[in-house]
């Protein structure tokens, strides 16, 4: 049911080991002995070079530990994570820090006050992972420059604070801080939850451009109408196991799981039709059933 | 202007009503006073006295009993000191400078805190965006509705629990009896919210204002949410205030809808038209996040504009 949806093909595909990420049969328990529960089981997902794949799932649904997993911050207890044709499965920690500071993979977390460092300057914010790789400082900030210019911001930025800006400028520039080392994947998780409209435009806005650069993206959200306009790819995370993954055309029209059809039941949209209220209450029984 | 807080208003609605909450004729058989509209606002303008600076530049508004009006804007708009206004609860040195409004036809400006007592709970009632904070961690919800009930309907305490029990299935909470019994920790968001709204709608007030209400919930859970609004308005003929900084939250339950940005209201009229015609540059801006980037894109045609 998780494997790559046929129509995915116009996306920038290689070939079968040309997958930028790999996770096959993912179990990840938090807890021990009598407490050990499991946060995902069995998810498998392969997403190709360029492509933009949404994962939603609510509260509880794993999604974010699917992420933490993908990144080393958690380990998994069964199942392979290839990145970049790379088995990470069986990575310490020490090979996860080697293999984040190449800069392969990044991510963008919700809170972007907390993901940059409020002491740095912007400047030294977006070259300090260039610097760690060896870049020279005047390459770096000229690289630093072009990211800030590709997510819409001006340079007379570069000398602030991340206290000094703006929610959205702030994600923003964790955006371009994020694409600065030229990653292969870029997983975001809830990129624009905590943004207002204005903002959130501008940053699903930048995130649409970056489908066409090349760089695949993993957005994690809970809320599918914040995703679907922007991802090639939908899966559907539900008590920790995928279950729908398609083309965002197919998963929101022809939604084939009760939960992804109580999900598009759910949410609020400007044309769709008038929600049916029955229908979301028949779905919540199949669900609890 | 009382000393009040949000508390307060959840957790002790005031009122005498004693008709049960799903009386029949509620809804179609309103008495002479509620010919009238249930809350009016008119041109209202809010200062802040400490920097003299007006921050709500005239919101106008007629809720009728039975009609739902949606505010949207984003944080800082001017959204919730307009409801903490109609409510009588603005927060300190904030001060109506102009404009009136009119609670079940009485000019607020001029009720006593006793007055305003009585109106609370029984007319008007709110429920607002995080739902833990309005109840008290150490009593059993339950009994937090019961007190409400007991003080303010003067049932005795054996009433006043069933009577409790019985608003906690009227917010559709699956096993009433058990929820009674449990600790706010022990319950997720959206129960919660069912339990406030319970406790809101515990003096069956006429109007409800719902503050940004399902903003911290899940898609599926807002929508139980919103759905149970909706529900007790076409049961009882609850009349609606659903504020939002999401225009489709508040398109799908509302029939006006005013948008406010910094204080003005820079859009307002039928949510269809709104939706269909909007005038505003930042209204636009609100529909093109969804027809551009959410599910509306794969749900309607786009329109030529």
């Amino acid at each position: 049911m998780t494997t790559t949806a046929p129509e995915a093909k116009d996306a920038v595909r290689e070939d079968a080991t040309g997958s930028v990420l790999e996770v096959a049969g993912l179990d990840v328990h938090y807890g021990r002995g009598r407490k050990r529960r499991r946060a995902l089981h069995g998810v498998t997902l392969d997403i190709a070079p360029g492509e933009a794949v949404g994962v939603i799932g609510e509260t509880g649904s794993g999604k974010s530990t699917l992420a933490r997993t993908v990144l080393g911050l958690v380990p998994a207890s069964a199942g392979s994570i290839r990145i970049a044709g790379e088995d990470v499965s069986g990575y310490g920690p020490r090979q996860w820090r080697d293999l984040r500071r190449r800069g392969v993979i990044q991510y963008v977390f919700q809170d972007p006050l907390r993901s940059l460092d409020p002491d740095l300057t912007i400047e030294e914010s977006l070259t300090e992972p260039l610097l760690i790789q060896g870049v020279r400082r005047q390459e770096a900030a000229l690289r630093a420059r072009s990211f800030l210019d590709r997510v819409h911001l001006t340079t007379d930025l570069l000398d602030r604070l991340p206290g000094e800006l703006s929610g959205g400028q702030r994600q923003r520039v964790s955006v371009a801080r994020a694409l600065v080392t030229e990653p292969r994947l870029v997983i975001l998780d809830e990129p624009v939850s905590a943004l207002d409209s204005a903002n959130r435009v501008q940053v699903l806005e930048i995130l649409k451009e970056l489908r066409t650069s090349g760089v695949a993206l993993v957005f994690i959200s809970h809320d599918l109408g914040s995703v679907a306009g922007t991802a090639d790819r939908i899966t559907v995370l539900y008590q920790g196991e995928l279950v729908e993954t398609g083309t965002a055309r197919a998963v929101v029209n022809q939604p084939q799981h009760p939960y992804t059809r109580l999900l598009l039941g759910s949410a609020p949209t400007l044309r769709g039709k008038p929600a049916d209220r029955a229908e979301r209450e028949a779905l919540r029984a199949l669900l609890s059933a | 202007m009382s000393p009040l807080t949000h508390d307060t208003l959840t957790s002790r609605p005031a009122g005498t009503a004693e008709t049960t909450f799903d009386a029949p004729g509620t809804a179609d058989a309103p008495d002479a006073s509620a010919a009238g509209p249930v809350l009016a606002l008119h041109d209202v303008r809010i200062t802040d006295r400490v920097t003299e600076r007006e921050i709500v530049h005239g919101v106008t508004f007629e809720l009728t009993p039975g009609k739902a009006v949606g505010i949207v804007g984003e944080s800082g708009s001017g959204k919730t000191l307009t409801c903490r206004a109609a409510l009588g609860i603005l927060p300190p040195h904030f001060e109506i400078t102009a404009g009136r409004i009119d609670l079940a036809g009485t000019d607020i400006a001029t009720l006593t805190p006793r007055q305003w007592t009585d109106l609370r709970g029984a007319t008007i009632s709110a429920v607002f965006q995080d739902p833990a904070s309005y109840l008290n961690p150490a009593i059993k919800v339950g009994a937090q509705i019961a007190e409400v009930i007991r003080v303010k309907q003067g049932l005795k305490r054996r009433a006043a629990r069933r009577r409790a029990v019985e608003l906690l299935g009227a917010v559709r909470l699956r096993d009433p009896e058990l929820v009674y019994g449990q600790y706010p920790y022990e319950l997720s968001g959206g129960m919660l919210q069912r339990v406030l709204i319970a406790a809101a709608i515990a003096v069956e007030p006429r109007a409800l204002i719902a503050d940004e209400a399902t903003t911290a919930l899940d898609v599926t859970v807002q929508a139980e949410i919103l759905d149970l609004l909706a529900e007790l308005r076409e049961r009882t003929g609850l009349a609606l205030v659903v504020v939002s900084h999401d225009l489709a939250v508040v398109a799908h339950l509302c029939d006006e809808v005013l948008v406010m940005r910094q204080g003005e209201v820079v859009e307002q009229g039928e949510t269809r038209a709104v939706l269909h015609d909007p005038r505003h540059d930042y209204t636009r801006l609100l529909i093109a996040e969804h027809d551009s980037y959410g599910l509306d894109t794969f749900l309607a045609p786009k329109e030529a504009s």
